[in-house]
């Protein structure tokens, strides 16, 4: 089932080059000169970057390497110094993270926010875009929303039995596991058809035997023509499903790949375990 | 015998009576607030107090109550988006520093001596000059009536008139906070509850309906204030931050969050206080505490009571025990 050195996506990468800020044939984010520095930290500051449409990228680096902070910078989370993104081609720049979402780019977040004391099938509920209902005037009018309600929990129905959550949709969502909020919030994003997801760390906390279904949704996004952009730390995962790898490191790409090549990179060996890993102590010494 | 039947009746009354419902109704507010959204406004009795100037000036000036209602109404709905344009894009906690600055800001400006004629400086507004309009309406004769053991007058200050339409109100405004709670709009407003971050990123606009909330509690609030004034009078100082916390204790009591919470826990909560004076007076001797010492002893004691609630029950009488569990 997982299949990613044989994917179809591999395909748009033929001709990339190997390295950072490389041009994609269609992509659907790009960003340039990206700059971000708290006081005197300087968070992110990204030249350029391409995300391939309808493929999935995978962004590494050390812990504090800027990765967590660019994804909100992207989602609007957070708001950059300088630099320009776009998204389909239109500006991303000064927008909200609700305008974000409800251009296409939708997020989940490294430490999960399921919304613990709403049952699962309202969590789902919510994640749908367009509810008239949620118009205070129109809400006291049931008829004015009921069809589309109606409409709204037939899809969520079939999106939790896609992430066998099914049984669980009168629990509170507090009540699931930890590896079963990150299911919830992955499906909950996708009740609105998103054009790009975006996860952050999706596996972390989460146990062995979930992993592999988690992987397996994430492919099959792919396959059904989403984007994904994930952050993640645990390479073997990456290894497994990601088309393409950027690597970050103190708030630089420093290096794009895909996944069997990237990490033989001298810069990424140098930033995952310092400059100086493969010197001998005695010679170093010396 | 004749003592305990008095203090029996005393506290019965409060089961329906105005006050009861006034604080029921400012109580559902503040459920819109704190119970559907999760906005700690401490700052209850400024919207109050708000609605009371509101309609009894306008109806001194005019003579006219619905344009007193009106009033009430747009006050509330200008102090709401003044208090939450500048506070909901911050962090929960700023909200409660600001309105509890702001309903006694409210309470201060009404009894200074600037606006005096406006609004009676610290004596407030007589009752005679602004319930006219509404005590006219009273389908009920102008005198005393006793139903059962209960006596009240028919038409004047804390009436049957006012017991009948106060509930009426309760009843539809508990109507609606249901439809609200229960639909698309009331949703939206328990997950940004939950997690301003994650309804953010599925495309809400959070701040707007932040907003809508903070108003529309505010606006259910002010006419608690009517009702409260319509059975008593306009003092400014009975609107200070007492009556705020006191709202607060009997949601709690009652439970946040449910539809007849803010309903039972304001009978409760002026029961167990009418209650709890009577038998001060009768068990605590003159030469141990005055009369006038009884009565801020017999808060004493109704607040441990309350806080004994809450830390036993903290999810209040008629609240959802699961939902606590997962919050803690």
């Amino acid at each position: 089932m997982v299949n990613a050195p044989l994917s179809p996506a591999a395909e748009y990468f033929k001709d990339v080059p190997h390295e950072p800020g490389a041009p994609k044939p269609d992509p659907v984010i790009k960003a340039t000169d990206v700059h971000r520095h708290f006081g005197g930290l300087t968070a992110v500051q990204v030249d350029h970057l391409e995300i391939q449409r309808n493929a999935i990228t995978a962004l590494i680096g050390p812990n504090g390497a800027g990765k967590s902070t660019f994804f909100n910078l992207l989602t609007g989370f957070d708001k950059p110094q300088r630099g320009q993104w776009w998204f389909n081609g239109n500006s991303l720049q000064s927008r909200s993270p609700a305008q974000v979402a409800r251009a296409g780019m939708v997020r989940t977040f490294q430490l999960t926010k399921a919304l613990n004391r709403m049952t699962v099938m309202e969590n789902m509920r919510l994640g749908a875009p367009l509810q008239r209902g949620e118009n205070m005037i129109a809400a006291l009018f049931p008829a004015l929303w009921r069809d589309h309600e109606k409409e709204i929990t037939a899809k969520a129905e079939e999106l939790l039995a896609r992430f066998k959550l099914d049984t669980k949709k009168d629990d509170y969502a507090g009540e699931l596991s930890g590896g079963q909020r990150k299911l919830l919030e992955m499906a909950r994003a996708l009740m609105s058809d998103p054009e790009i997801v975006m996860l952050d760390e999706p596996m972390a906390g989460v146990n062995p035997a979930l992993t592999e279904s988690l992987l397996d949704h994430i492919v099959e996004l792919r396959n059904e023509g989403v984007t994904v952009l994930f952050v993640e730390h645990d390479m073997h995962m990456v290894r497994r499903i990601s088309d393409w790898v950027v690597v970050m490191a103190e708030g630089r790409i420093i290096a794009e790949g895909p996944p069997e090549t990237v990490m033989q990179n001298p810069a990424v060996q140098d930033a995952y375990l310092g400059a100086h890993h493969d010197t001998d102590l005695f010679e170093e010494r010396q | 015998m004749q003592e305990l039947i008095d203090l029996l009746t005393g506290a019965g009354r409060e089961i329906f009576g105005p006050a009861t419902a006034a604080f029921a109704l400012a109580a559902i507010g503040l459920n819109v607030h704190f119970g559907l959204t999760g906005l700690l406004n401490m700052g209850h009795a400024g919207f109050m107090l708000l609605g009371m100037y509101g309609y009894a000036i306008t109806v001194r000036e005019t003579g006219n109550m619905w344009l007193g209602i009106l009033a009430a109404t747009v006050a509330a709905i200008v102090f709401g988006l003044l208090l939450g344009w500048p506070t909901l894009k911050l962090r929960g906690d700023y909200l409660a520093i600001v309105t509890i600055a702001a309903s006694e800001f409210v309470r201060f400006l009404g009894r200074s001596q600037v606006f005096k004629d406006l609004t009676g400086g610290s004596t407030g507004i007589r009752g005679t000059d602004f319930k006219e309009p509404f005590e006219s309406l009273s389908p009920f004769p102008d005198k005393l009536v006793t139903i059962g053991p209960f006596t009240m007058h028919g038409s004047r200050s804390s009436s049957w008139w006012l017991v009948v339409v106060a509930w009426v109100i309760v009843g539809l405004f508990a109507l609606l906070f249901w439809r609200l709670a229960n639909s698309p709009w009331g949703r939206v407003l328990k997950g940004i509850r939950e997690d301003e971050d994650a309804v953010r990123s599925l495309g809400k606009n959070v701040y707007a309906f932040k907003m809508q909330a903070l108003v529309l509690g505010g606006v259910i609030g002010a006419f608690g204030g009517v009702l409260f004034a319509l059975a008593n009078a306009v003092q400014p100082d009975s609107m200070g931050r007492p009556t705020t916390f006191w709202v607060w204790t009997l949601l709690l009591l009652g439970g946040a969050a449910t539809v007849f919470g803010p309903i039972l826990g304001s009978i409760l909560f002026w029961v167990s206080l009418v209650t709890v004076r009577g038998l001060a007076g009768w068990f605590i001797p003159e030469n141990v505490m005055s009369a006038t010492e009884r009565e801020p002893f017999s808060l004493v004691l109704v607040g441990i009571t309350l806080m004994c609630l809450v830390v036993f029950r903290p999810q209040g009488i008629l609240g959802n025990k699961r939902e606590l569990v997962i919050s803690g």
